[in-house]
């Protein structure tokens, strides 16, 4: 292995475990609580940064695939009272829909933008529908759905078969953390792979990825619910975060965040959207608790001048400024065309 | 008998419903390739011009005929000169920017309005057949959206500003060079589908009331009725139209009113999934 | 004894609207053969090719590939078949490096150490070794055509489609490329679209020649070149 190898995983895997096993030692229980939310919003930010930055499908929707995920944990976990199986429900679920809708849209190879609208949409009446089974005839097994209500008192994750051993806060945002550092390990190893190598080739031209004799549909299919599934994740462990799920987990300030913390990151980078995500997830707690600003303005102003001002985003930026500037201060960094590929080949 | 016509009517109110909530999108997307996310903040804006024209005693069909119109295609040059101008040709990029509008339009009228639902009074009789009766204002909107598919016909068809927007619309740099000022045609064409939000929104105000986050419940029947209908704005407009009114009141009738969505959802991925450019990519082609 | 051909076409039509840009062509390419196929601008030639790798399909008649019918299969299922595409406008991957290009087509159909080494053969082939690690999309615009050409060339297929290959290139660049058209035609059947004629004069053994959507005249360079007909149509109508 080489140095640089060494220290690109090296460092993220000592900088994590620390974490993981660090912050419990040193935070008080309410801010540990915080810390697991923006640890969960950073699974959710990769999910998108997967598909997005790597796989070059646009999807709006991803907040879909993590109420989905929520939902499901949630419904199962209220019928089978043991959590084993509804967290693999929570990660199955998501991924089969998003494999039943990436066969429509791949395989009728429906343009790029065609598939942002179409998410955006699902994740729309997927909140409509939710938001009006308020009523008690809306239910799942012993689970009442809830609707606008939302579901409270959700039962909280147990050690595997062992329903009255549960987890504790502190537990919770160590199972959060180690999920974090598998995915995003997980994804880095995936990108090293025939598949992960094959799935950046369609964002920089499909066409040429099938006149080598590559699939491109399944490809993109495979990535879409493989993000979905870790989307799902996401969304299991904000029930778990809270013990309460609600329709607004679908609305459209949650899909716009999971944009937002990625593209103010960076489009094509894995660090800059788990940096977005826990960032803009801190400010968004600062402006619920503060009331200066609302939040809408504030998010809707960021997305509008990362579009116009900053469309790479804030990791690619500092980086390559840092390397132009110290490690070869003339030569001309065209990295920027790559990483800015996705959105730029709309 | 009368419970047939009664059903039928509520099926050609629901198809004039989604022609009223998509032509202004349609006709942005159509012409300009621009989607714009914050269509459904359009209508919002709409809705809070016509209640306030209407508190402020202006007549009721005009608050909610010309005032939303006016106000926000003004507000939708404005938008067009500061943000969409920017991103013409890019049409990812213009979603995303779009749909910052949408949240930033969303806090803002939560900022001056509150979250609170705001009425318009109305007061139209009611149509009676056999034991059922039909709103009055329902068969308005019917009314108003045969009146207002003619008009934009009329317009693109027989008007100069109409036959430039097509002739941009269709190849920019060749109007450019007959001398059009494209920019400006642009500029116009967003308007209009601003003002037509507008307009939707000061309609659909007496029926659903008006309040900030009421925007995102239209715009997922809106996008996909426009792109059912491919890219052809207004004949792919009212023939998905009329696809989706009939699928969605069918489930509706059958199930209820969440499911009628959801359907209307499923049969747009599978038209899409046949018809991937619309129906107008497959019929209708040569049409407006 | 009749031999299958490699690529056949027969009744092959295309219709734009009203318009046919190709009508009921029969055409046939053996194993190992050259064909070049020339003709005026909207002779229906790049429609014609377009059917032959997939990318359209046509509405009447069909392709086959050594007697199996190929026409309305994906594009990745024709290129498993064997059969190599070279776009007119280069079509590669410009955000990667040549050589992770090059990797990409050789892991189509090999594993392990087998990929490394057939990179390498590419890359000493299309002399691109100094320019392997290099983004794609910064290189001269010959460069991405041998970067392409090399892509072609490790999926290994049967016979190898080139649209224009020598569009843009300098005179220098134009007769290494009709060298590596020699080259390769000692292991793969070529089929090449070509507008330039003094390339076609270097390359050429057979060729076919389409006007107004049909072939027009099919058969040994020097006899094609010299015929009538062919000056008419195509150079009659070059000089206009």
């Amino acid at each position: 292995m080489s140095v640089g190898r060494v220290v690109s995983y090296g460092v993220p895997a000592v900088i994590g475990l620390a974490l993981l096993i660090g912050l419990p030692q040193l935070l008080d229980l309410f801010v540990l609580l915080q810390v697991t939310l923006y640890v969960v919003m950073a699974i959710l930010a990769l999910s998108l940064a997967f598909v997005w930055g790597y796989g070059g499908i646009l999807c709006l929707g991803q907040s879909a695939f993590f109420g989905l995920g929520a939902y499901a944990y949630a419904i199962t976990a209220f019928n089978i009272g043991e959590s084993s199986l509804p967290v693999v429900i929570a990660i199955l679920l998501p991924t089969l829909f998003a494999a039943a809708l990436g066969y429509l849209m791949f395989y009728g190879r429906i343009s790029e933008v065609y598939v942002g609208v179409i998410t955006l949409t699902v994740t729309l009446i997927l909140f409509n529908a939710v938001n009006s089974t308020a009523s008690p005839e809306y239910r799942i097994g012993s689970a009442l759905i809830g609707g606008y209500n939302g579901l409270p008192n959700v039962p909280s994750l147990n050690f595997p078969f062992d329903p009255d051993n549960t987890l504790q806060p502190d537990d919770v945002y160590m199972v959060a953390m180690a999920t974090l550092l598998i995915v995003y390990f997980g994804i880095r190893w995936i990108l090293r792979t025939r598949f992960g190598r094959v799935l950046v080739a369609i964002r920089e031209n499909e066409r040429r990825v099938e006149f080598i004799g590559f699939d491109a549909r399944l490809h993109k299919l495979a990535a879409f619910a493989l993000g979905a599934g870790i989307a799902g994740a996401a969304g299991c462990l904000f029930v778990n975060w809270g013990s309460y799920v609600s329709p607004t987990i679908f609305s459209m300030i949650q899909s716009a965040q999971i944009i937002i913390w990625v593209m103010v990151g960076g489009v094509g980078t894995l660090i800059g959207p788990i940096l977005g995500a826990v960032a803009l997830s801190w400010l968004t707690a600062e402006v619920g608790t503060q009331h200066v600003i609302n939040a809408d303005i504030l998010f809707g102003g960021i997305l509008i001048v990362f579009v116009l001002l900053v469309p790479r985003g804030l990791v690619p930026m500092l980086t390559e400024h840092v390397w132009s500037r110290v490690m070869q201060p003339r030569r001309k960094v065209a990295v920027a065309a790559k990483l800015a590929a996705p959105g730029g080949r709309a | 008998m009368a419970f047939a016509s009664i059903v039928g009517l509520e099926v050609v109110y629901a198809v004039a419903m989604l022609i009223l909530v998509s032509l202004g999108l349609a006709i942005v997307f159509g012409m300009m390739r621009v989607i714009n996310l914050a269509h459904g903040e359009f209508m919002v804006m709409g809705g809070y011009a016509a209640t306030l024209a209407v508190h402020h005693g202006i007549n009721f069909w005009l608050a909610i005929i010309v005032v939303p119109p006016i106000i926000v295609g003004a507000i939708g040059v404005v938008i067009e000169r500061t943000i969409i101008r920017f991103l013409y040709g890019r049409m990812f990029e213009t979603m995303l920017a779009t749909w910052g509008l949408s949240l930033f339009l969303v806090g803002l009228m939560t900022v001056i309005f509150g979250d609170d639902t705001e009425g318009v009074p109305m007061s139209l009789p009611g149509l009676h057949i056999g034991l059922y009766q039909e709103s009055g204002y329902n068969l308005f909107v019917i009314g108003f959206s045969v009146f207002l598919v003619g008009a934009v016909y009329a317009f693109l068809r027989y008007t100069r500003l109409g036959l430039l927007a097509r002739a941009t619309m269709q190849n920019a740099p060749m109007a450019g060079a007959l001398g059009t000022n494209t920019s400006g045609v642009y500029a116009a064409t967003f308007a209009l589908g601003a003002a037509l939000a507008g307009l939707a929104g000061g309609i659909i105000a007496p029926i659903a009331g008006v309040v900030p986050t009421t925007g995102g419940s239209y715009i997922g029947q809106a996008f996909i009725t426009v792109l059912g209908g491919g890219a052809s704005a207004l004949a792919g407009v009212v023939s998905a139209a009329i696809l989706f009114g009939v699928v969605d009141q069918a489930a509706t009738f059958a199930t209820n009113a969440v499911f009628g969505e959801v359907a209307l959802l499923l049969a747009a991925i599978v038209l899409i999934r046949l018809l991937p450019n619309g129906i107008t990519g497959r019929f209708f082609r040569r049409s407006l | 004894m009749t031999t299958v051909p490699l690529i056949e076409t027969r009744q092959l039509t295309m219709n734009f609207g009203g318009v046919q840009a190709v009508q009921n062509v029969d055409f046939s390419v053996a194993e190992g053969e050259l064909r070049c196929l020339i003709g005026p601008n909207g002779a229906g030639k790049s429609t014609f090719f377009k059917m032959l790798t997939g990318q359209l399909v046509p509405t009447a008649g069909e392709v086959r590939f050594r007697g199996r019918p190929i026409s309305g299969r994906q594009p990745h299922e024709i290129a498993r078949l064997g059969i190599g595409i070279k776009t007119q406008v280069p079509s590669v991957f410009d955000g990667l490096t040549a050589h992770e290009n090059l990797w990409l087509a050789a892991s189509r159909g090999k594993r392990g150490r087998a990929i490394d080494r057939a990179v390498d053969e590419a890359i000493e082939r299309l002399m691109l070794r100094p320019i392997a690690d290099r983004l794609v999309g910064q290189l001269a615009h010959g460069q991405r055509q041998w970067v392409e050409l090399g892509l072609v060339l490790l999926t290994e297929p049967v016979v190898i489609l080139l649209d224009e290959p020598a569009a843009g290139m300098t005179d220098d660049e134009t007769t290494r490329t009709a060298e590596l058209i020699h080259d390769i035609n000692r292991t793969h059947a070529l089929i090449v679209v070509e507008h330039d004629m003094a390339f076609i004069r270097k390359i050429a053994r057979a060729i076919t020649v389409f006007d107004r959507g049909k072939i027009l005249v099919e058969g040994p360079a020097h006899r094609v070149l010299s015929d009538r007909r062919v000056r008419d149509v195509y150079l009659g109508k070059r000089a206009a």
